[in-house]
């Protein structure tokens, strides 16, 4: 039986990390994401996982991907500043194929900012916050049941594609409490491979496209992992051919399974005249004003990006084979409208609704931006 | 083949560090550590940080990671509290582990996690060419203190004393048996462990202050450091630019910390252990 619950969203993150199989989290205090490891330091010395409370976001991500390697689903969770604090270790689990999971609740910034307000201002910043060419998973639920979810997701995606996955929320969607829904076990997927015996160094090799194999300390064979860039067996090589097949190698794993990764919700779209695109907290806004845009005769629909990187880019341009307008709602000052612009075909009307003043958007002034797009 | 040879990734070699440095000796004497205790090589991790040490551990055949600037103490407080009963060993410079490491290294310490620490000290930012670090000596001339040093170096076993650190011990690379000694005590050790190893960087230290030569830069590092006994007779003037070795903290009462979380926390978590006192 499933169970039906009024959760926070911090809590139903946690919960469902623990479904998930995570057995070890490490983080810090921020708010507002300070619930999330809270739950986890009560709840996961009861199930012999691991929790341990970090001198900081750069030691908690360092610890999380030292388990992961040691055969641990790991999770930390965060904010902005820590967020921040976190670019680089994000780089060191991309460049050695780990699998960890990032929580950022986003608040208001930049710097210290706005802790106990809402922002959807790390788009950007997930995308692209540590250098160099990297790919990223990035996911963003909206509602109650997504939270959870796209959480249990985010695991399945860390561990198939053995990339760090990064899970937005925002500062309403941590603390508010919400009706929910929690699925029974068994009822959703949980992807585990068992590590391989390990017998040759060449931890590394396979075929551009092809999914990496777990590979772990401690199983077989002793083996090499590397922040430098690396040659098939984790030694460090600069030599160009060999950086050329290992940069391909990390990112087609992302990028030729666009299709298990992209997830995104579409409501009302199939005669729409406005298509607004929105995710997180300005998705649940969006929603009531496009049905409320319905009930005025006004044909509205939304696009609800669950999967915000890779940048749900296929679907939407479908949209734009028919939808002529399009309307960006993001509490930021203009990240994601970049990507809506890039991929729009010219002739598509484009607005933005855009705001980072710690105020989320009412559906009023949804409806609204929607009416000026038909008049 | 010599027994710590199995221990040596000979196929990674060369290594990068310029001939004469004292990495190669306490390479070596960590191999010899293991081999002295029989450890299986899969069972035992290597990891490191950036600068010329943090290239250290691809020359091991254990388990070696190789992680972020400073960072090597947290990815190693994951592997250990993921699998407490490996041998979990980190190796990292002066301007790794003192400067952008330094809230880790006395964090660890205050933890008492069983992380054996071999913390190289050169004095100087050697893989970036020369900077001045938090363990260069006063006065010395680097490339970024051309006119010389006007800070003080942290005392890094005083450092890590007033951490709490639960074993604390300086060697020295001149002598090899007395290092692999110490490094094999800190491998026994339960909790936290920092064994400093005084190096030699001749050419970007020694090179800037008349020592250019291995041989007159550890004729150096002999000179400036002695036994504890024998520093204790010294008065404090004298013994500010002297350096005691030995074991300057063995304390096996401190419980560690992955023990104390899993067969305290868990059990009490669970509802099955001792309830904590109120």
């Amino acid at each position: 039986m499933s169970a039906r619950k009024v959760l926070q969203g911090n809590v139903i993150i946690a919960k469902a990390a623990l479904a998930a199989g995570c057995d070890f989290f490490a983080g810090y205090p921020i708010t507002p994401s300070s619930e999330i490891a809270q739950y986890m330091s009560k709840e996961m010395p009861k199930l012999e996982r691991t929790f341990i409370q970090m001198e900081d976001e750069i030691a908690s991500l360092g610890a999380c991907i030292g388990a992961s390697l040691a055969g641990r689903k790991t999770m930390t969770a965060t904010s902005g500043p820590g967020f921040s604090l976190m670019q680089e270790h994000i780089g060191m689990a991309v460049m050695a194929e780990v699998p960890v999971v990032i929580v950022n609740v986003m608040r208001g910034g930049p710097s210290t900012g706005m802790p106990t307000k809402p922002a959807q201002s790390d788009m950007m910043q997930a995308r692209w916050g540590t250098h160099g060419d990297h790919p990223i998973i990035a996911l963003y639920p909206a509602f109650a049941e997504e939270m959870f979810s796209e959480t249990v997701r985010a695991f399945n995606l860390a561990e198939k594609y053995w990339n760090p996955v990064i899970l937005l929320s925002d500062e309403v969607l941590g603390k508010a409490h919400m009706d929910v829904e929690i699925p029974e076990p068994g009822s959703y997927e949980v992807y585990w491979e068992q590590p391989r015996q390990i017998i040759d160094l060449n931890i590394y090799d396979r075929n551009i496209g092809e999914n990496p194999p777990r590979v772990d300390f401690f199983h077989g064979y002793p083996i090499h992992i590397d922040g430098l860039e690396h040659d098939a067996h984790g030694w460090p090589s600069f030599d160009a051919r060999t950086v050329d097949k290992m940069q391909k190698l990390r990112m087609q794993k992302i990028y030729q399974n666009l299709d298990d990764i992209i997830r995104y919700k579409e409501y009302f779209l199939d005669d729409a005249e406005v298509l607004v695109f929105s995710f997180g907290i300005s998705a649940r806004s969006a929603l009531a004003a496009v049905k409320a845009a319905r009930e005025q005769g006004v044909k509205a629909g939304l696009f609800q990006a669950l999967t915000v990187w890779p940048f749900p880019r296929a679907a939407l341009q479908e949209r734009f084979k028919k939808t002529r307008k399009v309307l960006t709602v993001e509490m930021n000052m203009g990240q994601m409208k970049y990507e809506v612009e890039r991929i729009a075909p010219p002739g598509v009307e484009k607005q933005n609704l855009l705001r980072a003043n710690g105020m989320p958007f009412s559906p009023d002034e949804v409806l609204n931006a929607i009416k000026e797009m038909v008049r | 083949m010599r027994d710590y040879e199995k221990y040596i990734r000979y196929r990674t070699f060369p290594t990068p560090w310029c001939p004469g440095c004292g990495d190669g000796v306490i390479l070596k004497s960590i191999a010899m550590a293991f081999a002295e205790l029989n450890l299986d090589p899969d069972d035992i991790v290597v990891v490191a940080g950036i600068g010329c040490s943090g290239r250290m551990p691809t020359y091991f055949n254990t388990n070696t990671l190789h992680t972020t600037h400073g960072r090597a103490l947290t990815f190693a407080t994951g592997i250990k509290l993921a699998k407490p009963e490996k041998l979990v060993v980190v190796i990292s410079g002066d301007g790794d582990a003192t400067a952008i490491g330094g809230n880790h290294l006395i964090h660890a310490a205050r933890r008492n996690i069983g992380i054996k620490m071999i913390l190289i000290n050169n004095g100087i930012y050697g893989m970036t060419g020369g900077q001045v670090s938090p363990l260069t000596p006063p006065t010395f001339f680097t490339e970024t203190t051309p006119y010389g040093n006007i800070e003080p170096h942290f005392n890094v076993r005083k450092l890590l004393t007033a951490a709490e650190a639960s074993f604390v011990a300086r060697e020295t690379v001149n002598r090899l048996m007395q290092l692999k000694q110490v490094i094999k005590r800190s491998f026994q050790h339960k909790g936290f462990s920092v064994v400093e190893v005084m190096s030699n960087c001749h050419v970007n230290l020694g090179r800037r202050n008349k020592m250019k030569s291995p041989l007159v830069m550890t004729k150096y590092i002999r000179d400036i450091t002695m036994n504890m006994a024998e520093f204790e007779k010294l008065s404090p003037a004298e013994q500010a630019p002297k350096y005691p070795l030995g074991i300057f903290v063995e304390n096996n009462e401190r419980l560690e910390y992955t023990d104390l979380y899993y067969n305290h926390i868990v059990p009490v978590a669970q509802g099955s252990g001792a309830k904590g006192e109120k």
